[in-house]
C-alpha cells in the first residue's frame, strides 16, 4: 500500500497535537502521575505502523504514541488512560502509555523494562508462522534497548525461526540522559543486529516516507518467509526523557541539528515541493485541535476508577 | 507392559504432557534439549517429542529471559506453551518475563499469558548450590501468578493438567528427589485436581503439618513414629501455593489447635511465613501452643552430605517440633 500524504500528515500532526496536549496537562498541574514526552518520534511511530494489515500486531513501547494512534487507539481512550480513569483501556491500573494494550486491535501493551517487548513480539510471529498465518508482528525499541542481553536473546531466537517480526529501533541519541557513544561501545546498532543473524538497514528517523519504505519493504519480506528485520532509525528525543525531565544534558547546537530535520516539517517541506494542496493540512491541523479538545474534555469527564474494583483482574 | 505400580512421578508429568498435547493443539513445550532423541535433562519430553515434532517440542537456546518473552507473545496469541526449566534454580534467569510482563498484562489491560513453567526443584540429591532450590516464595509474592508444588503421580499428573487448562500464568514446581523415588499408578487419563485446593492427606486429631513437595513424605514418615507415641498428626498437602487453600488449613487447625508448617525451601521468608500467619489470623482464638515453622536454613543450599542434611529438615526433625506443640 502506498502512502497516501494527507492520511500520513493527519496521523503525526495528531501526535504531535496529543502529546503536547498531554504535556500541557502535567505542565498546568492537572496531570497524574508522570507523562512521557514523544516529539521528534512522529515519523517512526507512524510509517511503520502504516505499513501493517488490521490482522498484524503491534508492541510498541512509550514513545510511540502515533503507533497507538494509527492501530486505533482513540485520543479519548489514551488520554483517559493518561488521567487513570475507568473507561481508558488499562481502567486506571497502569501508568501514562504503559499498558496501553487491547487485543481486540492487536496492540500489545509494555512495561518499562525495556525491551521486554521484543521477545513478545518474536513470541507472537513464531506463533503466526506455527500456525501458517500470513501475520506480522512489529515492535519498537531504543538505542538503549538494543544494548541489553535481551535484544541479543530475542534477534537469536527471531533469526533462529525466521520469525515474521519487524523491529524498530529508535536511535533517539539517549537513554535517558546516556548519551550513545557512552553506552554503546560500538554504536551500529544495524551491524550488531546483522551480527546476530537478522537482516539490518540503517533509515532516516525523521522521514516518514524512507520509514514507511524501509517498513514496507520489512513487512513483506516477514509475510512472504523471508524472516526478520531491524530497522535502525536515526532520530532525537526532542524533549527529556518525561516532563519532569529539563534535559540541561543535551547541548543546544546538537538540539538545534536535530530541530532541523523536525520530522513534521521535513514531511511538510516536501509535501510543499511537491505542490500538495497546503490548505488541506491546515484544515488538517484545525480538525487535530478540535478532535485533541473535544478528547481532553471527555477524559477530563470520564469517571475515576471505582476502589472495589482494584483487585479485578488480577486472574484471567 | 509394565507394572502400572512401577511408574514414576516423572513418568506422570511426561503421560501430563503427552495428552495435554493430545487434547489441545494450542499446546507446544518450550526448553533446553527437551528435543527427541535426547528429551530433556530428565527425559520428560522424550514421548511428546516423538510423538509430536520438533514444531510443538522445540527446544530453545540458552536464553530463559528471551524464551520466555517469547512465551508470553506466544500466550498471548492463543497458544498454550510448557515452558520447561532445566532447573528451577535457573528461573532467575527469566524473572523480568515472569514477575513484569506475564504476572502483570491481564491486571494491567487484559492480556491473558496462559502457560505454564515445570521448573524441577529441590535437593537432597547432592547437587549443591544451583541444582537444589526452592525458589517458590518469588512467585507466590508477585502478584498474578499461580503456583503449584504436587508431592505424587496423581497430582503431578491432575495439576499439570489443570494448570495447562488454567488460563494464568502457572508456575509448576516439581521435586526432584521424587523424579525416580516415587512409585506407583498414574491416574485415569485426563484426570484433573484443581488449582487452589489442599489435600487432608492423613486425618489426626492432636496437631496439624501443613506441608508439600517432597516435605508431605517425610511428614508420612514422622506421623508414623508420632502415632507411636500415641500423637495422631494430621498431614495436609498444599498441592497449590497460590491461591493458598485456607479453609482447608483453618478448619483442621480448628480441630486440632496445633500447627507446624514444613518446606524444603529456606524458612526465612518462605511460604511457610505466610500460612503461618494466616493461620494466626484465622485461628488464633483455636490455638493451644504457637504456629511452628520447619523449614532449610539461611545459606545457600550446600553440596555435600553432612551439610545439606544439617540444612533439610526431615522427619526427625517434624518428630520433634510435633511433640514439643503437644506437650505445650
Amino acid at each position: 500500500m502506498d502512502l497516501d500524504p494527507l492520511v500520513t500528515y493527519r496521523w503525526m500532526r495528531l501526535t504531535r497535537t496529543l502529546d503536547d496536549a498531554i504535556r500541557t496537562l502535567w505542565l498546568t498541574g492537572q496531570g497524574v502521575g508522570g507523562a512521557v514526552d514523544q516529539r521528534g518520534h512522529e515519523a517512526v511511530s507512524v510509517g511503520p505502523a502504516l505499513c501493517l494489515e488490521p490482522d498484524d500486531v503491534v508492541a510498541p513501547m512509550h514513545r510511540d504514541l502515533g503507533a497507538y494512534l494509527v492501530r486505533g487507539m482513540t485520543p479519548h481512550e489514551l488520554l483517559a488512560h493518561q488521567l487513570g480513569r475507568a473507561d481508558g483501556p488499562s481502567r486506571g491500573r497502569d501508568a501514562n502509555i504503559h499498558g496501553c494494550g487491547d487485543l481486540d486491535r492487536n496492540i500489545i501493551g509494555f512495561v518499562s523494562h525495556l525491551p521486554q517487548s521484543l521477545p513478545v513480539a518474536v513470541g507472537a510471529a513464531m506463533a503466526f508462522r506455527l500456525r501458517r498465518e500470513p501475520r506480522v508482528a512489529m515492535t519498537w525499541t531504543g538505542d538503549g534497548g538494543s544494548i541489553t542481553g535481551l535484544y541479543a536473546e530475542s534477534l537469536n531466537l527471531a533469526a533462529l525461526d525466521n520469525a515474521p517480526v519487524v523491529i524498530v529501533v529508535e536511535n533517539n541519541q539517549y537513554a535517558y540522559s546516556t548519551p550513545v557513544g557512552r553506552h554503546s561501545a560500538n554504536p551500529d546498532i544495524a551491524a550488531r543486529s546483522r551480527a546476530l543473524g537478522v537482516h539490518s538497514v540503517d533509515v532516516d528517523g525523521n522521514d516518514v516516507e524512507a520509514l514507511h519504505q524501509a517498513s514496507r519493504a520489512a513487512v513483506n519480506r516477514a509475510r512472504n518467509g523471508g524472516g526478520p528485520t531491524v530497522i535502525v532509525a536515526e532520530t532525537m528525543r526532542m524533549l527529556g526523557h518525561a516532563v519532569h525531565d529539563g534535559f540541561e544534558y543535551v547541548p543546544d547546537e546538537l538540539l538545534e541539528h536535530w530541530h532541523e530535520r523536525d520530522p513534521l516539517a521535513t514531511f511538510e517541506r516536501r509535501l510543499d515541493q511537491r505542490g500538495v494542496d497546503v490548505d488541506a493540512r491546515r484544515t488538517i491541523d484545525r480538525e487535530v485541535a478540535a478532535e485533541v479538545e473535544a478528547a481532553l474534555t471527555s477524559a477530563k469527564a470520564s469517571p475515576w476508577p471505582d476502589p472495589a474494583t482494584v483487585t479485578d483482574g488480577v486472574w484471567a | 507392559m509394565s507394572d502400572p505400580g512401577s511408574r514414576t512421578y516423572l513418568d506422570a508429568i511426561s503421560a501430563g504432557l503427552v495428552d495435554a498435547m493430545d487434547d489441545d493443539d494450542r499446546v507446544l513445550i518450550l526448553g533446553e534439549d527437551v528435543e527427541a532423541p535426547f528429551g530433556g535433562a530428565f527425559k520428560v519430553t522424550r514421548d511428546a517429542s516423538h510423538r509430536f515434532g520438533p514444531e510443538r517440542v522445540r527446544n530453545m537456546p540458552m536464553t530463559e529471559l528471551g524464551f520466555i518473552g517469547a512465551a508470553n507473545g506466544m500466550a498471548l496469541m492463543g497458544l498454550r506453551p510448557v515452558i520447561e526449566l532445566q532447573f528451577a534454580d535457573f528461573i532467575s534467569t527469566g524473572f523480568d518475563s515472569i514477575v513484569q510482563f506475564a504476572a502483570t498484562a491481564h491486571y494491567r489491560w487484559g492480556g491473558a499469558v496462559p502457560w505454564v513453567i515445570r521448573a524441577p526443584a529441590d535437593g537432597n540429591l547432592r547437587s549443591g548450590p544451583f541444582h537444589s532450590q526452592n525458589p517458590e516464595a518469588w512467585f507466590v509474592h508477585t502478584p498474578g501468578l499461580k503456583v503449584v508444588a504436587p508431592s505424587t503421580l496423581h497430582d503431578a499428573y491432575g495439576l499439570l493438567r489443570a494448570a495447562i487448562d488454567d488460563d494464568n500464568p502457572v508456575i509448576f514446581f516439581e521435586s526432584k528427589p521424587l523424579y525416580r523415588s516415587l512409585k506407583g499408578t498414574l491416574p485415569p487419563t485426563g484426570t484433573r485436581v484443581p488449582l487452589g485446593r489442599a489435600e487432608v492427606v492423613r486425618p489426626g486429631r492432636h496437631v496439624t503439618i501443613v506441608t508439600y513437595g517432597a516435605m508431605r513424605h517425610e511428614a508420612a514418615v514422622a506421623a508414623e513414629a508420632l502415632a507411636d507415641e500415641g500423637l495422631d498428626a494430621e498431614i495436609i498437602d498444599l498441592r497449590t501455593l497460590k491461591p493458598l487453600d485456607v479453609e482447608t488449613i483453618a478448619t483442621s487447625v480448628a480441630r486440632t489447635s496445633r500447627a507446624l508448617v514444613v518446606h524444603a525451601a529456606n524458612r526465612l521468608g518462605g511460604v511457610g511465613a505466610e500460612i503461618a500467619a494466616t493461620i494466626a489470623d484465622e485461628c488464633f482464638s483455636d490455638l493451644d501452643a504457637p504456629v511452628r515453622r520447619l523449614g532449610g536454613l539461611d545459606v545457600p543450599v550446600p553440596f555435600s552430605p553432612p551439610l545439606e542434611d544439617a540444612y533439610r529438615p526431615a522427619a526427625a526433625d517434624i518428630v520433634a517440633a510435633a511433640r514439643d506443640l503437644c506437650a505445650w
